[in-house]
C-alpha cells in the first residue's frame, strides 16, 4: 500500500485510541462551565486554550472523536449492511428487480444531492444522535448498494458460481455463500471513504445546528460557536478544525491505499 | 431515429418518475414530526382554539394520503387529502403558504434563488478558475514542484470543510487585509469570499481530475504526431489536449451545480448570504416552518434532478464515443 495510506492509518489509530481512552486523555472535566476562564490562550494548563464556556478546548476535542467515530462506525455498519443486501438482490436477480433498484430507487435516494434529505429528516425528526445516525444511513446505503451491484453482475458468471448452480444450490445459498464472500472487497474500500464521508456530514449537520445538540463536544458545534471570536481567538477554531481535516484525510487516504491495493491492474506497476 | 426517440423518452419517463416519488417523499415529511405538528409550531401555551384553528388553515386536520392505516387497519380516505392538495398546488406552480407568516412559499423561494444560483455558477467559475491552469500546469509537469503542490492543495480542498475555509478566508481577507467584508450580500464584490468557499471542495476535485485527463492525454498518439510535426507544446496542450481533456471535466460540473446549490447552505449561513439556504435553514428549519422547508427541499432537489438530465443529455452529445455505443 502507499505511504499515504499508512499515514492514515496511522492518524486514524490514534483517533480511534484518544475516543476510547478519552475520559483517560482528556486533562479537564468537558462539561465544566468556567465563565472567568473564557477565550483564554494556549497555555499548560489548557493545551489548546478554552471556549466560549471557559471549557478546555483540548479534552472537549478528544471527547468530540469519540462522538465522531461513534456517528461514523454507526452509519457505515448500517449502511454498508443495508446497501449490500440491496446491491447483491438487484445484481443477482437483474431483469425488472434490478431495473427497479438500480433504475428507480437508487436514483431517487440519488436524487437528493449532498446532505439535503439528511438535513430534511432532522429538521423533521428533531435533534439528536440516534435521529442524525438514521439520516445519514438514508442517504448512505446507495454508494453501497451501487457498489456491490456492479461486483455481483461480475461475480455470478464466474464458473465456480455455476458448478454450485449445477450442483443444485438454491439461489440465497449461492447468493451468500459463493457471491458475497468474494464481491465484499470493494465494500471495504467504501467503507473507508464513508467513514470520512459520515464523520465530515455530522461535523457539517452539527455546524447547522442539526447534529448532536450543545453540551455535547461535537466538532462542528464547536466550529459554529467559535466562528464569531475567530478572529480574536483562533485557537477554539482551529483545533477542531484540525481534527476533521486530518480525520477525513486519514480515512481518504486509507480508502485510496485500499483501492489500490485491491486493483491487481494499480498494484502490478 | 426511433431508437433514439425511445430512449430519449424512456430517459424523460425516468425522471418524471422520480421527480413524483421525491415530491410524494417531501410532502409526507410532514408526517415524521414526532408529535402534532400544529403543537410544535405554537407552543405549549397555545389554546385548543388556536391549535385547531391552525390545523384547519394548513390542512392539518385532513388525511394525509389516499389512505391511511390505523386501528380499523386500511381506511380509504378519497381524494380529500393533503397529498392531492399539494400536487393540485404545485400543478398550479403554488407551494402552499408559509406556517409561520402565511406568505406564498413560492413567493419566499423566489424572491432568494436568484442569489443561491448567483453563488453556485460564482463558485464553478471559481472552481474552474483554479482548475484548469493548476491543472494542466501540474499535468504537464508530473512529479514536479508544481505537480506536488498541486496535489497538496487537492488533497486540503477535498479534506477542509466550508465551515472551517470560510472563517478563514474572513480572518485573513477581511478582518487582517480588509479587502472585503465578512457577511452580507448587498454589494457585488460581497460574493468574492462565499464563491472562493464553495468553489474550494470543486477547485480540488476539478483541479485533479484535469490534471488526470492531462496526462491521459499527454501519452495519445496524437500528440506525439503534433510534437513531430513541429507544433508549439502551448498549442499542443490548449488546442489538443485541453479540448479532449475537458469532456469528463464537463459532466462533473454539470452533476456539481446540483451540490453546490445543497453545499451553499453552510456557505451561506458563513456569510449571511441571503440565499435559498439561509431561508431553509434560519426561516424554515429555525421557524419549524414546515411547509417553507417542504419548498425549498424540493425546488432545490428537482433542479439538481434536471441539472443531471441535462447534463447527462450534453455529455452523449459531446462525446460521440458515447453516443455511438
Amino acid at each position: 500500500m502507499s505511504r499515504l495510506a499508512y499515514i492514515g492509518i496511522v492518524i486514524a489509530a490514534l483517533f480511534i485510541l484518544a475516543a476510547i481512552f478519552a475520559p483517560l486523555i482528556a486533562t479537564h472535566d468537558v462539561t465544566v462551565i468556567d465563565i472567568a476562564m473564557r477565550y483564554k490562550p494556549m497555555s499548560s494548563e489548557n493545551w489548546f486554550g478554552t471556549d466560549s464556556l471557559g471549557r478546555d478546548v483540548f479534552s472537549r476535542v478528544i471527547y468530540g472523536a469519540r462522538i465522531s467515530l461513534q456517528v461514523g462506525i454507526s452509519v457505515v455498519v448500517v449502511s454498508s449492511i443495508v446497501g449490500t443486501i440491496i446491491g447483491a438482490v438487484a445484481g443477482f436477480y437483474g431483469g425488472i428487480v434490478d431495473k427497479f433498484l438500480s433504475g428507480y430507487l437508487f436514483n431517487v435516494f440519488l436524487a437528493f444531492p449532498g446532505l439535503l434529505l439528511a438535513i430534511a429528516l432532522v429538521a423533521f425528526l428533531g435533534a439528536g444522535q440516534g435521529k442524525l445516525i438514521a439520516a445519514l444511513c438514508v442517504i448512505g446505503w446507495v454508494g453501497y448498494a451501487r457498489v456491490m451491484r456492479g461486483q455481483v453482475l461480475k461475480v455470478r458468471e464466474y464458473d465456480y458460481v455455476m458448478a454450485a448452480r449445477a450442483l443444485g444450490a438454491g439461489n440465497l445459498r449461492i447468493l451468500f455463500s459463493h457471491i458475497l464472500p468474494n464481491a465484499i472487497q470493494p465494500l471495504i474500500v467504501q467503507a473507508s471513504l464513508g467513514m470520512a464521508g459520515a464523520v465530515l456530514s455530522e461535523a457539517s449537520l452539527s455546524f447547522l445546528g442539526l447534529g448532536i445538540p450543545p453540551p455535547a463536544p461535537s466538532w462542528g458545534t464547536m466550529i459554529e460557536e467559535a466562528r464569531q471570536v475567530f478572529s480574536s481567538s483562533p485557537h477554539v477554531l482551529f483545533f477542531p478544525g484540525l481534527a476533521i481535516a486530518l480525520t477525513v484525510l486519514a480515512f481518504n487516504f486509507i480508502g485510496d491505499g485500499l483501492r489500490e491495493y485491491l486493483d491487481p491492474k494499480q498494484r502490478a506497476r | 431515429m426511433k431508437f433514439k426517440l425511445i430512449n430519449f423518452a424512456r430517459q424523460l419517463g425516468l425522471m418524471l418518475l422520480v421527480i413524483w416519488t421525491v415530491v410524494t417523499l417531501v410532502t409526507l415529511l410532514i408526517e415524521i414530526v414526532p408529535g402534532d405538528p400544529a403543537t410544535v409550531i405554537l407552543g405549549e401555551t397555545a389554546t385548543q382554539e388556536q391549535i385547531e384553528n391552525f390545523r384547519a388553515k394548513h390542512g392539518l386536520d385532513r388525511p394525509a394520503f389516499f389512505f391511511s392505516y390505523g386501528e380499523e387497519g386500511f381506511v380509504w380516505n378519497g381524494t380529500d387529502n393533503r397529498y392531492a392538495d399539494y400536487w393540485l398546488g404545485l400543478l398550479s406552480g403554488d407551494l402552499g403558504n408559509s406556517m409561520r407568516t402565511d406568505r406564498p412559499v413560492i413567493g419566499m423561494i423566489l424572491e432568494r434563488y436568484p442569489s443561491t444560483i448567483k453563488l453556485a455558477i460564482a463558485a464553478m467559475l471559481v472552481a474552474i478558475g483554479i482548475a484548469l491552469p493548476l491543472g494542466v500546469l501540474a499535468g504537464s509537469r508530473k512529479n514536479s514542484l508544481v505537480d506536488n503542490f498541486t496535489s497538496v492543495f487537492a488533497l486540503l480542498g477535498i479534506s477542509l470543510p466550508t465551515f472551517v475555509i470560510g472563517p478563514f478566508l474572513v480572518y485573513i481577507f477581511a478582518v487582517k487585509l480588509g479587502w472585503f467584508a465578512p457577511t452580507g450580500s448587498l454589494y457585488p464584490e460581497d460574493i468574492v469570499l462565499p464563491a472562493v468557499t464553495l468553489g474550494a471542495a470543486l477547485s480540488a476535485i476539478l483541479t485533479r481530475m484535469v490534471r488526470s485527463s492531462v496526462i491521459e492525454e499527454l501519452g495519445e498518439d496524437y500528440v506525439r504526431t503534433a510534437r513531430a510535426k513541429g507544433v508549439s507544446e502551448r498549442t499542443v496542450l490548449f488546442k489538443h489536449v485541453l479540448k479532449n481533456g475537458l469532456i469528463p471535466v464537463v459532466t462533473i460540473l454539470g452533476l456539481q451545480l446540483g451540490v453546490l446549490l445543497a453545499g451553499a447552505i453552510i456557505t451561506e449561513k458563513i456569510f449571511n448570504w441571503q440565499g435559498l439556504g439561509l431561508l431553509l435553514l434560519e426561516d424554515g428549519i429555525g421557524k419549524r416552518d414546515y411547509r417553507l422547508v417542504q419548498g425549498c427541499v424540493l425546488v432545490i432537489s428537482v433542479t439538481f434532478i434536471i441539472a443531471n438530465s441535462l447534463t447527462d443529455f450534453v455529455y452523449r452529445k459531446l462525446d460521440p464515443r458515447i453516443r455511438l455505443s
